[in-house]
């Protein structure tokens, strides 16, 4: 049987996680087809036909699939999911909305946020903000997984040449409709996929603060996060949230400033691969995970820091 | 409007988690056990939404063992109405816990199903999604903002992106993010109130529902351990490692 992945992007590119749900999708099964429900999204079934381990891509083309409404992709792949062992997705808010609802209805006990294939049907999954790990096999028939996309490489983009066949689309849900959503937008690199995350807590003190941050994520090509203490106080908007109820991070370097490192926080930064600490409390809980801690007062730390990266000239893009 | 809030019995959110030594899952004894955070909030809201005239009443369901009824105990000292029991032994799958909803749904009749977008034990956010599905009523997830009106709700939901707004017809579920609001604490006099509210207790075999496993937990393990790190004195010293020994900048 084959993998039926459903791809996340904006109808005119592919969302990123897409590449890394591919990379665990396919490990699962190499027969791999993936499922574009779009509006004019022409250019996403074409890239994602280029993947070299996308074996087909089925495109729905229709006005409902403008936006992410569950009600509305559920129906469309329901119709196709008779011919798969596997439905997957990545595991971030477009899959975890989505993927409870097909699993529902296929009466499936979903698998959520796998980070490692075992087997066809056995995953590793964190439980527990990631304070634990668990191995779970599925005996469903069908199953439906969702992939935790920092915890997979993404899949090599170029060289393939899938087939691409257009498929009608299902009805469509009346009880929904999409008002708006408000993007943030932003120079700088997305922080799911970002090599150096910068992250500032309730240390930052204000919003304003935060410009002490972004400097030196200028300076370093670097994302911007922070704690949800930050998010919750308003220094913040909400997209920048990194922990178990906002983003999962695995960045080469990570540089909490002003984190005391709440567990809930710690879930979703402690896979990076390297990380660096910035506290006054040299009794804070992130200087158990960091690789490298300061011990200081982060109003002189980071202009210190920001000078200290200015000296040197090999500051990688 | 009614409005049905389901809440679950986890451990408390600062509690260290300890895998067991034989690999059968966490300990659970002797730790401290509390409301999942983001139920707190799906309560918080449905009594915000009461307060306002819009809701007459609230009923707060859990599922679990006898000790579960604690957090049912909880959402009736904070505005809920009145509560609801269903007892099961073991502990059960997202799926199952929305089939057992859906029977309770069916019975109770609901305008609005809040819950908390995700539990903060098995992590699987899926309850809510899957109890749309299966009554076929539209999904509003990951609420940060809730605006009632007539026969429908506004939602603003946290995704990825930033926010997005949806509308959805009434009736819905709702599952809630720790931003929706501030739960409130119960007052004494109102701890006191809520024990003579009432508790309606059902076995989870009388529903007719099937709520067996279909995942095999294979074994639970510690994740693997950092290494520990070292602290550095000076800025200046900090950017010489980056640069030198971790090869980062």
């Amino acid at each position: 049987m084959s993998v039926l992945l459903i791809a996340e992007h904006n109808n005119k590119e592919v969302r990123p996680f897409t590449y890394n749900a591919i990379t665990a999708a396919s490990q699962i099964n190499e027969d791999l087809h993936v499922l574009v429900l779009g509006h004019q999204a022409d250019e996403v079934a074409k890239s994602l036909s280029e993947v070299p381990s996308v074996k087909k891509v089925i495109h729905v083309d229709n006005e409902i699939y403008e936006n992410y409404i569950a009600e509305n992709y559920t129906s469309a792949i329901i119709k196709h999911a008779e011919n798969y062992s596997h439905i997957v997705s990545s595991a971030n808010t477009f899959g975890k909305n989505l993927m409870p609802r097909i699993a529902a209805l296929l009466d499936t006990s979903q698998v959520s946020d796998i980070i490692k294939v075992i087997s066809e049907d056995t995953f590793l999954r964190p439980i527990y903000a990631g304070n634990a790990f668990a191995t779970v096999k599925s005996n469903d028939k069908k199953k439906c997984v969702t992939i935790r996309p920092t915890s997979f490489d993404p899949a090599d983009k170029s060289g393939g040449s899938a087939e691409i066949t257009n498929s009608d689309p299902a009805e469509a849900s009346s009880s929904t409709k999409f008002l708006k959503k408000e993007e943030v937008k932003s120079d700088r690199p997305e922080l799911g996929t970002a090599r150096i995350v910068i992250s500032g807590g309730r240390g930052m003190q204000n919003g304003e603060n935060f410009k002490l941050i972004s400097d030196i994520a200028d300076k370093l090509n670097a994302a911007i996060g922070a704690s949800r203490a930050a998010v919750d106080a308003g220094y913040i908007t909400n997209d920048h949230q990194v922990g178990q109820t906002g983003k999962v991070v695995v960045p080469d370097l990570y540089i909490a400033v002003g984190i005391s490192g709440a567990i809930q926080h710690l879930a979703g930064m402690k896979e990076s691969k390297v990380i660096v600490a910035i506290n006054k409390d040299g009794e804070a809980p992130i200087f158990s995970v960091a690789d490298y801690g300061l011990e200081a007062d982060l109003f002189e730390a980071l202009p210190q820091f920001l000078s200290e990266l200015n000296k040197l000239n090999t500051i990688q893009k | 409007m009614k409005i049905l809030v389901a809440v679950k019995r986890v451990i408390d959110y600062n509690v260290q988690i300890r895998v067991k030594e034989d690999g059968s899952g966490v300990v659970t004894d002797n730790v401290k056990m509390s409301t999942n955070p983001p139920d707190d909030n799906a309560i918080e809201e449905a009594v915000k939404i009461k307060e306002a005239g819009k809701a007459k009443e609230i009923v707060a369901i859990t599922i679990g063992e006898e000790k579960a009824q604690e957090t049912v105990r909880k959402a009736l000292a904070v505005g809920a109405d009145r509560g609801i029991h269903v007892k099961v032994n073991n502990v059960i799958e997202p799926l199952a816990v929305s089939k057992i909803l859906k029977k309770i749904v069916e019975k109770e009749n609901p305008d609005l199903v809040f819950m908390g977008k995700q539990a903060i034990d098995d992590d699987c956010n899926q309850t809510g999604q899957m109890l749309a599905a299966l009554l076929n009523w539209p999904q509003a997830t990951f609420a940060s903002k809730i605006e009632v009106k007539d026969n429908a709700l506004e939602v603003t939901r946290e995704i990825d992106e930033g926010l997005e707004t949806i509308e959805v017809n009434v009736p819905a579920i709702v599952t809630c993010d720790l931003r929706l609001n501030e739960p409130r604490y119960a007052s004494l006099p109102n701890i006191m109130k809520a024990k003579k509210k009432p508790i309606e207790q059902i076995n989870a075999s009388d529903l007719g529902v099937d709520i067996n496993p279909r995942i095999e937990q294979i074994k639970v393990e510690e994740p693997p351990k950092r290494k520990a790190g070292i602290k550095v004195a000076s800025v200046e010293e900090l950017v010489q490692k980056l640069k030198n020994e971790a090869k980062v900048i």
